[in-house]
Formats: structure tokens, C-alpha cells, sequence
């Protein structure tokens, strides 16, 4: 089971990679999907496959798809590459890489450091998940639910379109 | 199930993680900053799910619960200011938005 | 009847809060009649309250309305005090103050802003009121600071003109200087003494120091020189002619500038404690009188001519105070009241029907155009020059001058300055008169209304039998109006007269009649203009007090003005600003706008958070 975690994590971090490399976004969008599949298997091999069935379904599934539609209506053409092209520059790069590293180097001199120890080889079952969900977290559920009400509310008032809004005005 | 240290778990976390703030920092796109703030978000996912892994608790998948809840209404409402954004400047470049510069 | 006294200043001040509140809704003539009304009401009110003095006097009637603030002993009421003197005082400044709101609702006829006007004059008659009737230093200080503004809002009254507003200016700035002086004067009483209301204070004065009583007297004497325009705080009346007409009348001769004159004959208790003040004030009063006699003779504007006469009767008043001789300079003060009244609105008459001519030079022969007019403003140039014995100027005038020289404090060196300056006076009136009367008529628009011949004809039968009523010794002593003011001011010692009275009688007649002899030669036969150099231009701009005041305090102050403005205060705030705005600068160029910019901020705060965590 632990070699199927690794090459999960494996898969995981490539995907990775090449979604922050690529310059047209429908192939972004694809590596993403494969990043979040393989995070799934790390799920399940951890004890989770409850979450790991979320993972599939509402992130690889329904917000990936919410990112298809996006582009769709953009109606990016093959100049979008080209222009996202001119916008990779290296020094561009170099400033947030280096950042980046040292945070990641301090995070993981951080873990390293800690007491170790073993994840246990027990399942997490939906039951169990759902009685903490609507026992000790009820509060966030109902938090949780306004906020998607919330988010809700907010796309559709940002996305209509209003017809006689002057370029740059306000919403 | 398997039973890997701990550490391992987050360390996938983490590197994810800085793989996502780079793309955050580099990308001038606006969807492929969300696409790195998604990324960032799951491996936060993955450090909750293994940290509750390591005491066998439920917890840790609560927790991705509510982040992927944050994530959803976070995408719709990122998504539907990017559709704004391209619709009033005809670019998706993140650095054309500084009319609130002081 | 006596319980109506409240009724005198409340009156006038009703008038005033209605016209400030309402007046702009209601029409013209309703306005008039209020403004002249309600004081028409005080006078009448005034009237009763004397008539019931004369059936039944109290000797004095006290009302307090309220308390007006209460702090350990200082507790000054809302409290009227009504004795012989304050009803003197009220009689004329309701009664003269009536005619001469009559008068105004004619000569304001055709002002836009009557309304104003007519509030203002209510206000100033209410504070006049509150003035003569106060029980307390405190209260007498209300009114004579609301005196004094109305004094401002009147001679500013036109106020587009930039000179007035100045003039308005420079009348409320020099005040305030003795204004001070006054305020000052009475919390030094008040230390000494620990009342503030006046019966208690004269008669706790004998417990003075000689020391305090001279300070307080000199203070209190500060204020009566502002407010009175006396040396050498006298410059800012002749400016104050720049208001309207009926305001110089009631304000600038009449009532306000006299009250330092109440004022003193009122604290006389004070001041008999202090007898080098007491000199100060006799000498104050002869050199005013002579300088502002001198400068009235050089002035070409009709109304410069009266207010340096007033100044100069003033100071007569003063020199009487200054020997003792309070009753004769309350007498000399009702009488003036009358005639320098008459005479400013003969004068308003006489500049609107030559449409604002003020220069007298360029005036002549108008006793044809305006007989009326003529009449009244021969009778009281006439009691102005104290025309003998049937004046009423000629026995206030020489109640004055005898007290100078036969009272303990008079001396003869007083009595001939004031003689001479009574010569004076009769050649500057009649130069007046002879000049605008007489000689080449100019054109004029006669002038027919009852609204100035009906205050003009009660002002100059005042100005004649206003007189009856103090009677020298020798014309058989008939003075009811001594006796009357006995009880509050007592007779100043004097040596016997005999018939040394019937000779300083004479000499009053024949500086009178000399005068208006020398007049008569010198204007009305040649029609003398002074020329516009030497001694005569000196003593037209007021013996060069102006220029002498603008070198000593206006321009070292302006420097220090000017010095000032970029001093090392100015500086460090200067500074304090713009370190302000490079900050700004800075912390606004972090606020570029540039999301990016944003999260690796956020980034590097991430990155020294989990530095602090390697290195712990």
C-alpha cells in the first residue's frame, strides 16, 4: 500500500509541475485534473475514501468543469498562447522561484524536525464522517452552507452582464 | 491502508504548496492564478487529511470538507470576476488591474 | 408702578428679537413700526415710572428677575436698581432715543435693510437701558459691552463700503482697550471688596487702601476714556460718523458715548477715595475739550464738526467730574443729550436734501429751502454755544465752569480752559451755521415731513427749557434737579461765590457772545475757508493722533506680523506635514495596484514568520 502512496505523490507533484508550466490553459486544466486524481489515490491510501470520492467528484469534476466553461466563454484563440508565451519571461520567474524555495526549504527543515511518527493504517468511514460533521462541527456546516449561499449570490451578481455599463465603471 | 511517516504526508503537502505560490507568483494570467490557488488549497487538503491519518481521527477529513466548500464558492465567485475582468479590459493580465493604486 | 421696570429694557429688546426673527416675513411699515414702537412703549413705560417718582419718590426701587450666576459670594442678579440718577439716565435715552427712531423711520425710509437697522438700534436702547439700570458691575458690564457692539453692527451699518467696515473696525478695537481696562477694574473691586453690586461697593469704598482705590478708579476711569472717547483713546469717534445719521445722534452723542460719564458719576464713590484720579480725570476732560474744540473748527464735514464737538463737550463733562461736580455734569449731559441730538438730525436733514453733500464749504443760503430746519438747528447751535440765559446749554455750560474754579478740587487754570474752549465752541457752531445757512444758496430739495419736524420740534424746545431746571444761585437758585439728584450725588465742597458768581456769569455770557461775534465776522461776512496746510490741517486730522497711533502701534505690530509668519513654530509644523507626505509618497507606491506585488508581500511575511520558527 505504501508504494501506491508514493507513486500517487509522485504522480501528483509531476502533474503539478507541468500544470505551472504550461502555457495554454486547457492543457493547465488537464495536468490539473491528474494532479487532483493522484491527491485522490493519496486519500484513499491514507485512510480517507470518503474524501477521496469528494475529491474526484465536486474538485476534478465540478469546479474543473466550472475552469472548461470559463475558458469556453473566453473564446481564447491560439494567440493566447503565443501571448502568454511573451508574458513567461525567466526573470519573471526568479524572484517568486526564490521566494518559494526558501519557504519550501524552511517548511520542510520545519517537518523534518518534528517528532515523527506514522500514519495508523485505519479507515476513516463516511459514517464516521458525517456524525462528526453534524455533531461537533455543526456550527461549520451551517457556516459552510452560508457561505456557498454567499458565493452563490455573488457570482451571479458579478457574472450578468449589463448591457449599458461604460468599460471600467464599476459593478 | 498504508502506513507511511507522517512527515512524507506533509512533505507532499508542502511541496505542492510552493509549486502552487510559485505558479501564484510567476503566472500573469488570471485563470492560471486561480488554477495555483486551487492547487494550494488541496494541498492544504492533503496535510489536513494526513495529519488526521496520523491519530486516526476523522477530524482531518472534516476539515478538506470545509476547504472544499471554501474552494467551490471561491471558484464561482474568482470565475465570475475573471468574466468581468476580460469583459471591461479585453485581457487576462492580472498586472492591467491597478486602477486602485494609490 | 414701580414693578413695571423690567418693562424698559425688556421692550426694546422684544423689538429687536421679533425684527431678528420674524421681521423678514412681515412688511416694511409693520417692521418701522415696530422698531419705533417698541421703544416709543420704554419711553412711555419710562415716563410713568417717572411720574410715579413725583407723586410718591422711593428713594430707590430694587428688582431682581433672577439670579444671574451663583459662585461662592460672586452672585450677580438679573437686578434693576432705579434711583434719581438711573432715572435720569433712562429718561433720556428712551425719550431722545424715541425721537430720533421717528426720525430714522424717515431717514431709513428707502434702505433695503430698514429691518437690520432697526434691530440693531432696538438692541443698542435695550443694552443703553440695561446699562443706567444696573444693579451689579457684572450686569452694567453686559450692557456696556452690548452698547458697544451695536455701536460696531451701526457703524458698519453700510457695510459694502470698505471705509465703514474699517471705521466700524478701528471704533470697536479702540474701546476694547478701555473695555479691558474696565473688566479689569472690576475684579479688582471685587477682590477688594467681595461684592460686586455697586450700592454695596460705594459703601464699603472708605475701606479701601489708597493704593487699590487709586488702581480701581484708574481702571475704571480706562474704561470711561474708550468708551467716551476721551485722550487718548479718542480717535475712533469722528471715524464712527460713517454709520447712518440717527445713529450718530443716539450713539455718538446722546447715549453711548456718555456712559463713561454715568460710569464715573455712578463709581463716584471710588473715585472720591482716589483724588490724584480725580485730577486725572479734570485735565483729561480740559485738554480733550480744548484739542477736539480746536479740531472741530478745521473740519469741512458737517458731521466731523459735530462728533469733535461732542468730544469736546464730553471732556467739559469729564473736567466737572474731575472736580466733584457730579450733578453738573449729569446736568450738562441731559442738556447735551437734547441739542447735540437736535443738531445731528438737522444735519441728516440738511445732507439728504443736498443728496450726501457733507463738506460745509460747499453748502450756503439753505435757511430758504429748509426755514424748519434752519430754526431748529439755530436753536441748538445756540444752546451748543450757550447762548446766555435762555439756553439750556448756557446753564449746564456754566454750571461747569463756576464748579471749576470755586470747588475745593477747581482751580482757574480748569475754568480757563474751559472758558476758552466755551468761546470756541460758539465760534465753531456758528461757523457751522454761517456756513450752511447763510451766503450763495446752493440747490436743495426742500424736506416736509412730520417724522422730522415733530422729533426736531420736541429736541429744540428741550434744548431751550431743558435748562430751568438747575438755575445758578444768583438767578434765584431755583434747582429742582440738584435736589433731585442729592440722595445718590452729593454737592462738591466749594468756597462762597458771592458775587464772584455774578462775574464768572459774565465771563460765560461774553465767551459766548464773543464767539459768535467772532463767527459772525469771519463767516458769515467773508466766508473763511481754512486752508489745507499748517495748524489748520493738523487740527482737522485730530492733532495727528492717527498717524502718531499708526507709527506707535499699528506699524511695529504689523512688523511683528510679518515676522512672525515664518517663525520656527510655523516651521516644525511645516515640517510635521512633510514628513506626513513623504510617508504617503512612500506607503502609496507600495499600494501599486498590482496583485502580485500583494501575495509575494504576503509571501515574504510567510517566509520571516517561519524564519522566526527555524532560528527559535
Amino acid at each position: 500500500m505504501n508504494i501506491i502512496f508514493y507513486l500517487a505523490a509522485a504522480v501528483a507533484i509531476v502533474a503539478t509541475l507541468l500544470v505551472v508550466t504550461r502555457l495554454n490553459a486547457v492543457h493547465a486544466l488537464l495536468y490539473l485534473i491528474v494532479s487532483l486524481l493522484a491527491v485522490a489515490v493519496v486519500f484513499y491510501t491514507l485512510g480517507a475514501p470518503f474524501v477521496a470520492a469528494l475529491e474526484v467528484i465536486i474538485y476534478a469534476g465540478a469546479i474543473m468543469v466550472l475552469f472548461v466553461f470559463v475558458i469556453m466563454m473566453l473564446n481564447l484563440g491560439p494567440q493566447a498562447t503565443e501571448t502568454e508565451r511573451g508574458w513567461a519571461e525567466p526573470e519573471l520567474w526568479f524572484g517568486p522561484a526564490l521566494l518559494c524555495g526558501v519557504l519550501l526549504g524552511e517548511v520542510i527543515y520545519l517537518i523534518l524536525r518534528m517528532p515523527t511518527g506514522t500514519t495508523l493504517a485505519r479507515v476513516g468511514t463516511p459514517e464516521q464522517v458525517g456524525v462528526a460533521l453534524y455533531g461537533p462541527y455543526l456550527l461549520g456546516v451551517e457556516l459552510a452552507s452560508l457561505l456557498l449561499l454567499a458565493g452563490l449570490v455573488g457570482a451571479y451578481h458579478l457574472g450578468r452582464r449589463a448591457p449599458h455599463e461604460e468599460p471600467g465603471g464599476g459593478v | 491502508m498504508a502506513t507511511v511517516p507522517v512527515a512524507h504526508g506533509l512533505l507532499l503537502a508542502g511541496v505542492l504548496f510552493a509549486l502552487g505560490l510559485v505558479a501564484l507568483l510567476g503566472r500573469r494570467n488570471v485563470i492560471f492564478m486561480l488554477l495555483a490557488v486551487e492547487i494550494m488549497l488541496n494541498a492544504a487538503g492533503v496535510a489536513f487529511i494526513a495529519a488526521g491519518a496520523r491519530w486516526g481521527r476523522v477530524d482531518g477529513q472534516v476539515m478538506f470538507l470545509f476547504i472544499l466548500t471554501m474552494a467551490a464558492a471561491e471558484v464561482s465567485v474568482g470565475l465570475a470576476l475573471v468574466l468581468q475582468f476580460y469583459n471591461r479590459t479585453r485581457t487576462l493580465d492580472v498586472d492591467a488591474a491597478t486602477s486602485m493604486k494609490g | 408702578m414701580f414693578s413695571l421696570l423690567w418693562l424698559a429694557p425688556t421692550l426694546p429688546l422684544a423689538g429687536f428679537l421679533i425684527l431678528a426673527t420674524v421681521g423678514a416675513r412681515l412688511p416694511r411699515r409693520v417692521n418701522t413700526a415696530l422698531g419705533v414702537g417698541s421703544v416709543g412703549l420704554a419711553a412711555l413705560v419710562s415716563l410713568l415710572l417717572a411720574a410715579a417718582w413725583a407723586a410718591a419718590p422711593p428713594g430707590a426701587y430694587t428688582q431682581t428677575l433672577w439670579t444671574w450666576l451663583h459662585v461662592g459670594t460672586f452672585a450677580p442678579g438679573i437686578t434693576f436698581y432705579l434711583d434719581p440718577l438711573a432715572l435720569v439716565m433712562l429718561l433720556v435715552v428712551t425719550g431722545v432715543g424715541f425721537l430720533i427712531h421717528v426720525y430714522a423711520a424717515w431717514y431709513m425710509q428707502d434702505d433695503p435693510s430698514i429691518r437690520r437697522f432697526f434691530a440693531y438700534m432696538n438692541l443698542f436702547v435695550a443694552m443703553m437701558v440695561v446699562l443706567v439700570l444696573a444693579d451689579n458691575l457684572p450686569l452694567l458690564y453686559l450692557g456696556w459691552e452690548g452698547v458697544g457692539l451695536c455701536s460696531y453692527l451701526l457703524i458698519g451699518f453700510w457695510y459694502r463700503e470698505p471705509g465703514n467696515v474699517k471705521a466700524a473696525m478701528k471704533a470697536f478695537l479702540i474701546t476694547r482697550i478701555g473695555d479691558t481696562a474696565l473688566i479689569i477694574g472690576l475684579f479688582l473691586l471685587f477682590a477688594q471688596l467681595g461684592t460686586v453690586q455697586i450700592q454695596a461697593l460705594l459703601a464699603a469704598a472708605p475701606g479701601l487702601t489708597p493704593a487699590a482705590a487709586t488702581w480701581a478708579a484708574a481702571l475704571l476711569l480706562g474704561g470711561a476714556v474708550g468708551k467716551s472717547a476721551q485722550l487718548p483713546l479718542q480717535t475712533w469717534l469722528p471715524d464712527a460718523m460713517a454709520g447712518p445719521t440717527p445713529v450718530s445722534a443716539l450713539i455718538h452723542a446722546a447715549t453711548m458715548v456718555t456712559a463713561g460719564v454715568y460710569l464715573i458719576a455712578r463709581m463716584h464713590g471710588i473715585f472720591t477715595q482716589a483724588p490724584g484720579v480725580m485730577t486725572a480725570v479734570a485735565v483729561i476732560g480740559a485738554v480733550t475739550m480744548l484739542m477736539a474744540a480746536c479740531s472741530a473748527l478745521a473740519q469741512r464735514d458737517l458731521k466731523r464738526v459735530l462728533a469733535y464737538s461732542t468730544m469736546s463737550q464730553v471732556g467739559m463733562m469729564f473736567m466737572a467730574l474731575g472736580v466733584g461736580a457730579w450733578t453738573a455734569a449729569i446736568f450738562h449731559f441731559m442738556t447735551h443729550a437734547f441739542f447735540k441730538a437736535l443738531l445731528f438730525l438737522g444735519a441728516g436733514v440738511v445732507i439728504h436734501a443736498l443728496g450726501g453733500e457733507q463738506d460745509v464749504t460747499k453748502m450756503g443760503g439753505l435757511r430758504k429751502t429748509l426755514p424748519g430746519v434752519y430754526w431748529a438747528l439755530l436753536i441748538g447751535a445756540l444752546s451748543l454755544a450757550g447762548f446766555p440765559f435762555v439756553t439750556a446749554g448756557f446753564y449746564s455750560k456754566d454750571a461747569i465752569l463756576y464748579l471749576s474754579w470755586t470747588a475745593a478740587r477747581g482751580a482757574p487754570w480748569l475754568w480757563a480752559l474751559g472758558w476758552f474752549t466755551a468761546f470756541l465752541t460758539a465760534v465753531y457752531a456758528f461757523r457751522m451755521i454761517f456756513l450752511v445757512f447763510h451766503g450763495p444758496a446752493v440747490q436743495a430739495h426742500p424736506v416736509r415731513d412730520a417724522r422730522v419736524s415733530v422729533p426736531l420740534g420736541i429736541l429744540a424746545v428741550l434744548s431751550v427749557i431743558g435748562g430751568f431746571v438747575l438755575l445758578p444761585r444768583v438767578l434765584g437758585g431755583f434747582a429742582p434737579f440738584a435736589a433731585f439728584l442729592r440722595p445718590v450725588l452729593p454737592e462738591p465742597p466749594q468756597r462762597d461765590g458771592g458775587i464772584f458768581e455774578v462775574v464768572l456769569l459774565a465771563a460765560s455770557a461774553v465767551a459766548s457772545l464773543g464767539g459768535i461775534g467772532v463767527a459772525y465776522l469771519l463767516f458769515a461776512r467773508r466766508r473763511t475757508t481754512s486752508p489745507d496746510a499748517g495748524l489748520a490741517r493738523f487740527w482737522r486730522q485730530g492733532w495727528g493722533f492717527d498717524a502718531l497711533y499708526d507709527r506707535l502701534v499699528v506699524h511695529p505690530y504689523l512688523w511683528l506680523a510679518q515676522e512672525c509668519r515664518h517663525d520656527v513654530v510655523d516651521a516644525f509644523y511645516h515640517g510635521l506635514a512633510d514628513v506626513c507626505l513623504m510617508l504617503n509618497g512612500w506607503l502609496s507606491a507600495l499600494q501599486n495596484g498590482r496583485v502580485r506585488w500583494y501575495a509575494g508581500a504576503l509571501v515574504a511575511g510567510a517566509v520571516l514568520l517561519l524564519a522566526l520558527l527555524v532560528w527559535r
